[in-house]
């Protein structure tokens, strides 16, 4: 598992053979939901501690429940990379439950430089593919697949 | 086998598993391949397949492809036909990459020639056609005339000065998917695509320079039809999709059909990766025409691709493309949903065909081939992984059992986790350039991903191809150049 500054974890797991699945995990429903976004930033740069935090988006989403809150998170993320050249953290997420699922938060980052950031895989999308967000004894885990 | 217990074997290479497999399955799964392609397929796929068989409306058989493997809703390389009246148009039964597909450009170079300048080909391709994460391709529009690519494809590639008019007689559809609106697909799509036109992308795709050996010959008539005439005949292969833009729009439609099953549609989410919409509603026509819009996305990259690829080899040989006879054998999309026509019990039906890592293959005589190709069948190109080579085949008319649909590729055997536990890429580039393929990558753990061993054997899905009636073998080539993204 790759250790995280917010206390959180995530891990690639074997999942469908031709994407990357992963579980994140954190002490709260935020900190799962920011090492989700590591995870993501991990599938497509070779350093995600190389991406800078030079750039801030704030970011505020609404979905019915928590699972899919996190695969649109996911693929914010993923429009800003092709859209903006942006690689990104998440960081300062808040998320409320009240009938839907709320995120708001804030986007860390900066543009792609060939030169310092090993590019990996180009995500396609995050899917609903073993989607689960769920409470844990520990606090809270957070996984999806990612296309490649 | 992997294959369930209830599998019965109906004829060679095909198995059926019925629809007392699980509750709810409206028609029964076949699954085409040889006896070891199904026990290295993964118990996802029948699952996945029976999953695909409770969807309203679909029509036969939910089928899977020799070359089947796990994927996102529909397994890779499954195919269904649904009623255009009581069935439902799915984005997880194409796929992220919208007409991800194939194509193929013969030369009149043979490898002699081509071998002393292998190196200086493969860093000029390499450099030239932008491959990797979010690159920016080399064709420069505004939002305007994005919308003309998405109207007209490859035919808006050619009238720009990206190729020659017979390469759309020899691209599916004449690289033109009929009925794309752009006023279906979100800024988000074009905001996110507009900018990679002429880009490979990572992943599994690939340019590759590959040679037709003697012994790779199966049918010579048909190869020559094709246009694969000389011995140790250089050939290019190409392997991408419709980019951001094509993922965005299916991300689009999936958010909006989940939202929209349960209270406007009326149907159950049996399986959110299944999320689909009544095709005879306005949600699901507005996704088939968003999606002709990313199909025509990626005939256009596909053709401007060629375009470059033609550059790159004139500028390295000293000759024009013409005088180096690099012309299109074929384009097929292998992620694509399709209206066709179809004898369904003896009545001839329009059916909306999914097809799903699966590639479209009809026989010959069909009304849709170019007149040069109506005696041999559609060419199919089957892309195998890195180390194995590729092939070419042909539409056969037994092809008629699975809606003229064969297999698209090897199919991945091993996650990518794995893959890259088990070898290095720079480790794997050295054993490749040992055997005699160059490759470019822009990413050596992505290399790692791809390594061969990952995938099926690809001879062997050709071959249950052909004993399974899907389509016949015409030719096998080996790769000498791989770039990557």
């Amino acid at each position: 598992m790759a250790e995280m500054e917010v206390g959180a974890r995530f891990e690639f797991v074997e999942g469908a053979t031709s994407d990357l699945s992963f579980r994140a995990c954190g002490p709260s429903l935020e900190a799962a939901f920011a090492a989700a976004a590591q995870a993501l930033l991990a599938a497509t740069v070779e350093r995600p501690e190389a991406v800078e935090r030079r750039e801030r988006l704030s970011l505020q989403l609404e979905e019915p429940d928590l699972e899919l809150l996190l695969v649109r998170f996911l693929n914010e993320i993923v429009y800003l990379r092709d859209a903006e050249d942006l690689l990104l953290h998440a960081e300062r997420i808040e998320i409320a439950r009240d009938g839907c699922a709320r995120l708001r938060g804030e986007l860390a980052g900066e543009r792609i430089d060939r030169r310092r950031h090993h590019l990996v895989s180009e995500v396609k999308a995050a899917t609903a593919h073993g989607l689960r967000v769920a409470q844990t004894p520990d606090g809270w885990t957070a996984s999806a697949t990612l296309d490649v | 086998m992997a294959a369930p217990r209830s599998a019965k074997k109906l004829q060679r290479a095909l198995y059926e598993i019925p629809t007392s497999f699980r509750e709810g399955m409206r028609v029964p799964v076949r699954v085409f391949g040889t006896r070891k392609l199904l026990a290295e397929m993964d118990d996802k796929v029948f699952e996945q397949a029976a999953g695909v068989a409770m969807l309203p409306g679909v029509v036969g058989a939910s089928f899977a492809m020799p070359d089947a493997h796990w994927g996102y809703g529909f397994p890779i390389g499954g195919v269904a036909a649904m009623d255009v009246d009581a069935g439902v148009i799915s984005p997880g039964g194409i796929g992220f990459d919208i007409n991800c597909g194939m194509r193929l450009a013969r030369t009149d170079l043979v490898w002699p020639e081509v071998k002393p300048r292998l190196r200086e080909l493969a860093d000029a391709l390499a450099s030239r056609v932008p491959a990797g994460v979010g690159r920016r391709g080399f064709v420069r529009i505004g939002p305007d005339e994005f919308h003309d690519v998405l109207r007209d494809g490859a035919q808006w590639a050619v009238k720009h000065g990206y190729g020659w008019t017979e390469d759309l007689r020899t691209t599916e559809a004449g690289g033109r998917f009929d009925g794309a609106d752009p006023a279906c697909v979100s800024e988000r799509a074009i905001e996110r695509g507009r900018g990679q036109l002429g880009t490979l992308g990572s992943g599994n795709h690939y340019l590759e320079v590959q040679v037709l050996r003697p012994e790779g010959v199966f049918d010579e008539p048909s190869a020559r039809r094709f246009g694969l005439d000389r011995e140790e005949q250089v050939v290019i292969m190409f392997h991408c999709g419709s980019r951001g833009f094509g993922h965005q729009v299916a991300t689009d439609y999936l958010h909006d059909f989940l939202r929209a099953m349960p209270s406007r549609f009326g149907l159950p989410i049996i399986d959110r990766e299944l999320a689909c919409a009544p095709f005879a509603s306005r949600e699901g026509r507005a996704y088939l025409a968003a999606m002709a819009c990313a199909a025509n996305m990626s005939f256009a990259n596909r053709q401007v691709i060629l375009h470059r690829v033609r550059e790159v080899f004139s500028e390295v040989f000293g000759r024009s493309a013409e005088q180096l006879g690099i012309r299109n054998v074929y384009d097929v999309a292998h992620n694509t949903a399709k209206l066709e026509r179809h004898d369904v019990d003896g009545c001839e039906r329009e059916l909306l065909v999914h097809r799903k890592g699966a590639t479209r293959a009809f026989p010959p005589g069909h009304p849709e081939l170019p007149d040069e190709y109506r005696e041999t069948g559609q060419p199919v190109i089957i892309g195998g992984s890195m180390e194995t080579g590729s092939y070419l085949l042909a539409g056969v008319e037994t092809g008629a059992v699975s809606f003229y649909s064969t297999a698209h590729g090897s199919g991945r055997t091993m996650s990518r986790i794995r893959a890259r536990k088990l070898v290095r890429g720079r480790e794997l580039r050295e054993r490749m350039e040992q055997r005699g393929i160059l490759v470019r990558t822009a990413s050596l753990r992505g290399l790692a991903e791809e390594a061969g061993f990952a995938y099926k054997d690809v001879d062997e899905v050709a071959e249950a191809t052909e004993l399974a009636g899907l389509s016949r073998r015409v030719a096998h080539f080996v790769p000498v150049a791989n770039v990557k993204g």
